[in-house]
C-alpha cells in the first residue's frame, strides 16, 4: 500500500470518529435546551405559595397548582394498581412460556399496544369509562394510563426474568418447593431489580401524557380526591394554562413544567438507582 | 448384599421422539455411594433427573417403567413430595442470590413456607453446615450473601441446603465438575463422610472419581445401562468389552 492512500485512510478514520463523537453531543443538545428554558421560564414561579394553593380566576394575582400535583399523584397511584398487577402477570407469563399460541399472541399484542397513539387511549377510556359512568373522573384518566403502561411493564418483567438462571429455578424446585412459590418467592426477588425499573420507566413515560386525559380526567380548578369526579393533573394544567391568552397564566404554565420535567427526571433517576443497587449477583 | 432403597425397573425415558435411556435396571444401596458414569450425552444426567422428578421440567419429557423408592413408585408420588426426600445437588453451584448463607441453608423450609421457631432454624443452619463441612469457614459471616463464597464453599452450601432438608437420597450432578482440584478433594472427603447418614448417587463422567469415591458404579452408553457391580470389580475386572474399552480410554 502506497504511503498516500494509507494517509488518506488515517485522514478518513479521524473524520468517522470526529463525525460520531459530535453527532453523539448534538443528541444532548435538545434535552439540555429544553431543560433550559423551562428552568429559565419557570423557576421564577415556583414558590411554596405556588405548590400549596389552588388556582384562582382570571384577573386574580396568584395561584397554584396544588390539585393537578395531587390529581397527578391519584391518576399515577391508581394507574399502576391497575397496569403492575396485570403488566408482571403477563410478562411472568411470556417469560415461563416462550412459544405456544397464546404467548404470541400476548407479545403481539403488547406490541401493538406499544404503538397506539395515547389519544386512541383517551377515547378508548371515554367510551368504555366515562360514557358507562356518565361522568368524567380521574378513574377513567387512570384506565388510559394504565393501558400506556402495560406494555413496559410487560417487557421489562419479561426480558428481565428471562435473564435468570434456569438453574436458580431448579435450585429451589429441587427442594420440593412448588411452582408458584418459586415464581414467587425465588424469581421475582431475584428479578425485583429489573420489574421496579421498568415501572418507574413506565410512570416516567405516562406522568406527562396530556392527550389521554383530555376526554377523562378532563381538569378541575377543585382540590378533589374523589376518584369518580374529575381531577386536576399537571399535563392538563399546563395544556389548558399555556393555551389561554392570559400572560400571567402562562408563567403558569412554565412554573408547573418545571415541576412535572422535574419529577419525571427524579422517576429516570430513581430507576437507575434502583438497576445498580439492587443489582443481583449470579 | 445390602439392602436396596432404591428400585428402577425397565426404566426408559425420552424427550420427544428421542430416546435417551433404555430400559435401565438398577437397584441402590442403602447408605453407600453409587456412582453413575460414561461419556458425555450417554444419559446419565437424564437418569438421575428422573429419580427426583426434575426432567418433567422439559415440556416434551415422557418415561415408561417404574422407579421406586422402598416400595412406593415415585412416579404415582405428587413430584414436591419426591424432591423433599431426595435432594439434588447441580453441575454448577446455585445459592440463592438474593439470601444470606444462613437463609440459603433453611431455603427449603422458607421457601416451602414450613414454620419453624428460630432455635429449630439455628440447630438446622449449624448441623447442616457440619454436615457439610462448612461451618468452621462461615460460622462467623452467617448473614452474608452466600454468593460471595468461593466456588467450592457455594458447592458446600448447596449441599447443606440439601441436607437441611434430611432427604433420604442426595443426587449430585457432576458436583466437582466447575472446582479446582482441591475443592473437588474437599467435596470428595465429603461424600466419603456423608454416606454414612444418607444415599449418595453421583453421575460423573470423571473416571478417576468415580474409582475413588464409589461402592458401586454404574456404566451407561448410549442410554444404555452396558455394567453394574461393585466399584472394586467394575475397575479391576469389567466383564464388558464396552466398559474395559471406556475405561481404558479407547472412547469416551
Amino acid at each position: 500500500m502506497s504511503e498516500h492512500t494509507l494517509s488518506l485512510r488515517i485522514i478518513k478514520d479521524r473524520g468517522f470518529k470526529t463525525l460520531v463523537i459530535l453527532f453523539s453531543f448534538i443528541t444532548i443538545v435538545p434535552l439540555l435546551f429544553i431543560l433550559f428554558h423551562i428552568i429559565k421560564n419557570g423557576i421564577g414561579v415556583i414558590n411554596w405559595q405556588f405548590l400549596t394553593s389552588l388556582p384562582k380566576p382570571v384577573g386574580e394575582v396568584g395561584g397554584g397548582i396544588a390539585n393537578a400535583i395531587v390529581g397527578t399523584f391519584i391518576l399515577i397511584v391508581m394507574s399502576c394498581m391497575l397496569s403492575i398487577p396485570l403488566g408482571v402477570s403477563a410478562g411472568i407469563y411470556l417469560s415461563e412460556r416462550r412459544e405456544g399460541w397464546l404467548a404470541s399472541l400476548v407479545r403481539l399484542s403488547v406490541d401493538i399496544l406499544q404503538g397506539i397513539p395515547s389519544i386512541v387511549m383517551g377515547i378508548l377510556a371515554y367510551a368504555w369509562v366515562v360514557l358507562s359512568l356518565g361522568t368524567f373522573s380521574a378513574f377513567s384518566g387512570s384506565v388510559a394510563l394504565g393501558i400506556m403502561m402495560l406494555p413496559i411493564i410487560v417487557r421489562s418483567t419479561e426480558e428481565t426474568l428471562k435473564l435468570i438462571p434456569e438453574m436458580l429455578k431448579e435450585a429451589s424446585l429441587s427442594l420440593g418447593v412448588p411452582y408458584y412459590r418459586t415464581v414467587l418467592r425465588v424469581i421475582l426477588p431475584a428479578g425485583a431489580s429489573g420489574i421496579v425499573t421498568g415501572i418507574l420507566l413506565s410512570v416516567a413515560r405516562v406522568a406527562g401524557e396530556t392527550a389521554p386525559l383530555l376526554f377523562t380526567a378532563f381538569g378541575s380548578p377543585f382540590m378533589d380526591v374523589n376518584i369518580f369526579k374529575p381531577v386536576n393533573s399537571l399535563p392538563l394544567v399546563i395544556f389548558n394554562y399555556a393555551t389561554s391568552p392570559y400572560p400571567s397564566w402562562h408563567q403558569l404554565a412554565w412554573g408547573a413544567s418545571l415541576v412535572l420535567v422535574g419529577m419525571v427526571l427524579t422517576l429516570n433517576f430513581s430507576a437507575k438507582l434502583v438497576t445498580k443497587r439492587w443489582k443481583v449477583q449470579f | 448384599m445390602e439392602s436396596t432403597i432404591l428400585t428402577i425397573e425397565d426404566f426408559s425415558a425420552y424427550f420427544g421422539t428421542n430416546q435417551v435411556l433404555n430400559n435401565v435396571n438398577l437397584s441402590v444401596a442403602q447408605k453407600k455411594v453409587t456412582a453413575i458414569m460414561g461419556p458425555s450425552g450417554c444419559g446419565k444426567t437424564t437418569l438421575i433427573r428422573c429419580i427426583n422428578r426434575m426432567h418433567e421440567l422439559v415440556p416434551a419429557a415422557q418415561v415408561s417403567g417404574r422407579i421406586l423408592l422402598h416400595d412406593k413408585n415415585l412416579y404415582s408420588m405428587n413430584p414436591i413430595i419426591v424432591r423433599r426426600k431426595i435432594g439434588m445437588v447441580f453441575q454448577k453451584p446455585n445459592p440463592f442470590p438474593t439470601m444470606s448463607i444462613y437463609d440459603n441453608v433453611i431455603a427449603g423450609y422458607k421457601l416451602n413456607g414450613i414454620r419453624i421457631g428460630k432455635r429449630e432454624k439455628d440447630e438446622i443452619v449449624e448441623e447442616s453446615l457440619k454436615r457439610a463441612a462448612l461451618w468452621g469457614e462461615v460460622k462467623d459471616n452467617l448473614h452474608r450473601k452466600g454468593t460471595f463464597l468461593s466456588g467450592g464453599q457455594q458447592q458446600r452450601l448447596c449441599i447443606a441446603r440439601a441436607l437441611a432438608m434430611h432427604p433420604e437420597i442426595l443426587l449430585l450432578d457432576e458436583p466437582t465438575s466447575a472446582l479446582d482440584p482441591k475443592a473437588t478433594a474437599h467435596i470428595e472427603e465429603l461424600i466419603a463422610e456423608l454416606k454414612k447418614q444418607v444415599t449418595i448417587i453421583i453421575v460423573t463422567h470423571n473416571i478417576a472419581q468415580a474409582a475413588r469415591i464409589s461402592d458401586f458404579t454404574a456404566f451407561i452408553y448410549l442410554g444404555e445401562l452396558v455394567e453394574y457391580g461393585t466399584s472394586e470389580k467394575m475397575f479391576t475386572v469389567p466383564k464388558d468389552k464396552r466398559t474395559e474399552e471406556y475405561l481404558t480410554g479407547k472412547f469416551g
